[in-house]
């Protein structure tokens, strides 16, 4: 599979069915309910993930892609059951993890790690490095004793960090060393699927390609599938695959990452890039924006119909009142959008940016 | 495009701050000049003494723990730097406005937007109240906030992070300043949001002929702004050119590996090129070149001599001993 996404260039890339499927998420739904008064009486929901569908594949990187508040951190919760979802399901690897708990769902945590956005409030200050990688091993009973401390070890010089200092505390590391130790913790149970959660928000611009190159490195030495969350567009194209892009709580367009940088189809995925500045003084220079208007709803009291509707340069009057359907455009390439076969012409017409 | 008229002139600007784990020497002899009507990008990461140099320049670092060593900052004949209280106060916010990254505690709360922006007019230009409030209401027009005459009597938490910004923009522009200092304005912003305030900030430059200096650690707003760019490492300079320049032909080591260690949007993946090592603690003045530690061509005299900002062409400022074009030593002695 490795070598037919490589070799797969600007041609449609991986279309669901090739490759063992390792997640399949479907019509998820996480709803935060809204309560008020004494007696907390149910006003609303916070319709954080409604109805969301994709595969992962084992092996690929599937970038999620989204502004704050479109609900990305919320469906990397909600597959892990961090957050248990209010509707859908998760199958990984055949099993229905919305339907299991208690022990049944610990015996899967081995399998499934997360990456955690802020390197300094998710390691305890009070723990020691070594203790802090030691934990999933020692929580699920795989080594002890010297072996236990030897795989510490091992797991720092992984990680790019010297084994000695195993003693340390977490404060007297940088930010780009503390999310290696992150990265140790989760790879610690050789897991199948990690959930990088804004794993690069936090740091120095020098310090995230380090921390890339590590999750990239480790992915091809252990098989790892990755759900990459991140809000950083530019580098969603450099580690990903397949690309999500969320808004609202709903998928926008799904495909695979040349499609959906160089042939968008959904009209917020192509105001995205365009608002994405390049480190290039002479591309800048020539460039046309698409300026959206306004900001994104609150996912408390979306807008009728498509979500994107009241900021979208092409939106027409069925786009206020009818959602549109989730729908296989080309193959492997999914856009909700009633306009997506045309709207790149139209998006020209509107805003003058091919 | 710039005339070459300077505004703004900071020379040898050295600040410290004396912390627990000793003395840290935030910015060691930066000195810039800014002309009427440019955007200057400065681009650095976290430490590299970016905002401690524009704070410095307003006395806006808390003294102590953060002392002023030397230096001069020339604005409009007057050294701010030894400038007395009263008359500093005068220019801040008024002939020099200043834009903070988090708009949500740079905002009082319990203050309507309005009052906030006119507080600028009523102290330093004496404005009746009327006058303040319909100069307001232009004000929010101008930075794109719609309906102003309601968006005027709102309290800070009842817009959102973008709006917030643009009233931020609004106080800073309320006196027609000279300079607008702008400190990481979008990093906190979503990218379509950034898109606007970026779109806002170059129609005022455009329009009003203020200078900007603009902070941030992200290469692609420089790139998309900047009339001219400097580089800060470690507390100082290490570049200053054009923006093509730094971009097309970067000439110090740092500033190559920096462009090289960042993905772009335009283009599939290639290996990211990461920096190894850590940034410079800055425990000490520098002895030796902050960036040796971290640099693919440093050799002994890195480690011995800090090499200072020095002209290598015209436009172009370069703070390093290696000359990466010929590939030898820039200096014979």
């Amino acid at each position: 599979m490795t070598t037919e996404r490589l070799e797969s260039g600007s041609a449609p890339t991986t279309t669901p069915g090739d490759g063992e499927v390792l997640l399949r998420v479907t019509d998820l739904e996480k709803y935060f309910p809204i309560t008020t008064g004494l007696f907390r009486r149910h006003v609303g929901d916070v319709k954080a993930v409604d109805g969301v569908s994709f595969d992962i594949h084992r092996g690929e990187t599937l970038g999620l892609v989204g502004e704050s508040g479109s609900g990305k951190s919320t469906i990397g919760r909600v597959v892990l059951q961090l957050h248990r979802a209010t509707g859908g399901s998760v199958l990984f690897e055949g099993v229905e993890l919305t339907e299991i708990e208690g022990e049944a769902l610990r015996q899967t945590r081995p399998r499934m790690q997360i990456v955690f956005q802020d390197p300094h409030a998710s390691l305890n200050p009070r723990m020691t490095v070594g203790s802090v990688i030691a934990e999933p091993l020692r929580e699920h009973s795989v080594s002890r004793g010297a072996d236990r401390q030897f795989r510490v070890e091992e797991l720092l010089s992984v990680v790019g960090l010297d084994p000695l200092h195993a003693n340390r505390y977490p404060h007297e590391f940088s930010g780009g060393q503390r999310q290696r130790i992150g990265i140790a913790r989760a790879i610690a149970l050789n897991p199948d699927f990690i959930v990088c959660d804004e794993p690069i928000a936090a740091l120095d611009v020098s310090i995230q390609a380090q921390v890339v190159n590590l999750l990239k490195a480790l992915q091809d030495e252990m098989g790892l599938t990755y759900l990459f969350i991140s809000h950083d567009l530019s580098m969603i194209r450099h580690i990903a695959d397949r690309v999500a892009v969320m808004y609202l709580g709903r998928f926008m367009e799904l495909a695979g990452v040349d499609a959906v940088y160089e042939k968008p189809l959904h009209p917020y995925t192509v105001a995205l890039h365009s608002a994405v500045p390049v480190p290039d003084p002479m591309v800048e220079s020539t460039r046309k924006r698409i300026i959206l208007e306004g900001d994104i709803p609150s996912p408390s009291n979306p807008p009728p119909g498509c979500g994107f509707n009241t900021r979208c340069p092409i939106a027409q009057e069925r786009c206020s009142s009818q959602v549109p359907e989730w729908r296989e455009v080309e193959p492997g390439h999914w856009v909700a959008c009633h306009f997506a076969e045309q709207s790149a012409s139209m998006l020209e017409a509107a805003t003058g940016v091919s | 495009m710039a005339t070459l008229e300077p505004v703004l002139e900071v020379r040898d600007l050295t600040t410290q701050f004396d912390t627990q784990d000793g003395m840290v020497h935030a910015v060691t002899d930066v000195s810039f000049t800014l002309n009427k009507g440019e955007f200057l990008g400065v681009v650095g990461e976290s430490g590299s003494g970016k905002s401690v140099t524009v704070m410095s320049l307003l006395r806006l670092i808390p003294m102590p723990p953060g002392e002023i060593v030397s230096g001069e900052a020339i604005f409009e004949e007057e050294d701010l730097l030894t400038l007395d209280m009263k008359d500093l106060r005068d220019i801040r916010g008024g002939r020099i406005g200043f834009i903070f990254q988090d708009p949500m505690t740079s905002l009082n709360p319990v203050l309507k937007i309005g009052f906030q922006i006119t507080e600028a007019l009523t102290i330093h230009r004496g404005t009746d109240p009327e006058a303040a409030e319909l100069r307001a209401i232009e004000l929010l027009d101008m930075v794109g906030i719609p309906d102003p005459e309601v968006r005027v009597k709102s309290y800070p938490h009842e817009l959102s992070g973008g709006m917030r910004q643009r009233v931020m923009i609004a106080i800073a522009l309320a006196c027609n300043p000279k300079v607008l200092i702008a400190d990481e304005p979008t990093t906190a912003l979503d990218v379509t949001i950034q898109a606007q305030i970026i779109e806002i900030i170059k129609e005022l430059r455009d329009r009003l002929g203020t200078a900007v200096i603009w902070i941030t650690h992200d290469l692609g707003v420089v790139a998309s702004l900047a009339d001219r760019v400097v580089v800060m490492y470690g507390g100082q300079i290490v570049e200053e050119a054009p923006v093509a320049q730094v971009y097309g032909s970067p000439q110090h080591p740092y500033t190559m590996a920096l462009l090289k260690s960042v993905p772009r949007l335009d283009q599939k993946g290639a290996n990211l090129e990461a920096i190894k090592g850590q940034p410079p603690r800055l425990a000490s003045p520098p002895s030796s070149c902050e960036f040796a530690p971290r640099c693919g061509f440093a050799y002994s005299r890195c480690l011995e001599e800090n090499p200072t900002l020095r002209p290598i062409s015209e436009s172009h400022q370069v703070a390093c001993w290696w000359d990466v074009d010929k590939g030898e030593p820039r200096y014979d002695h």
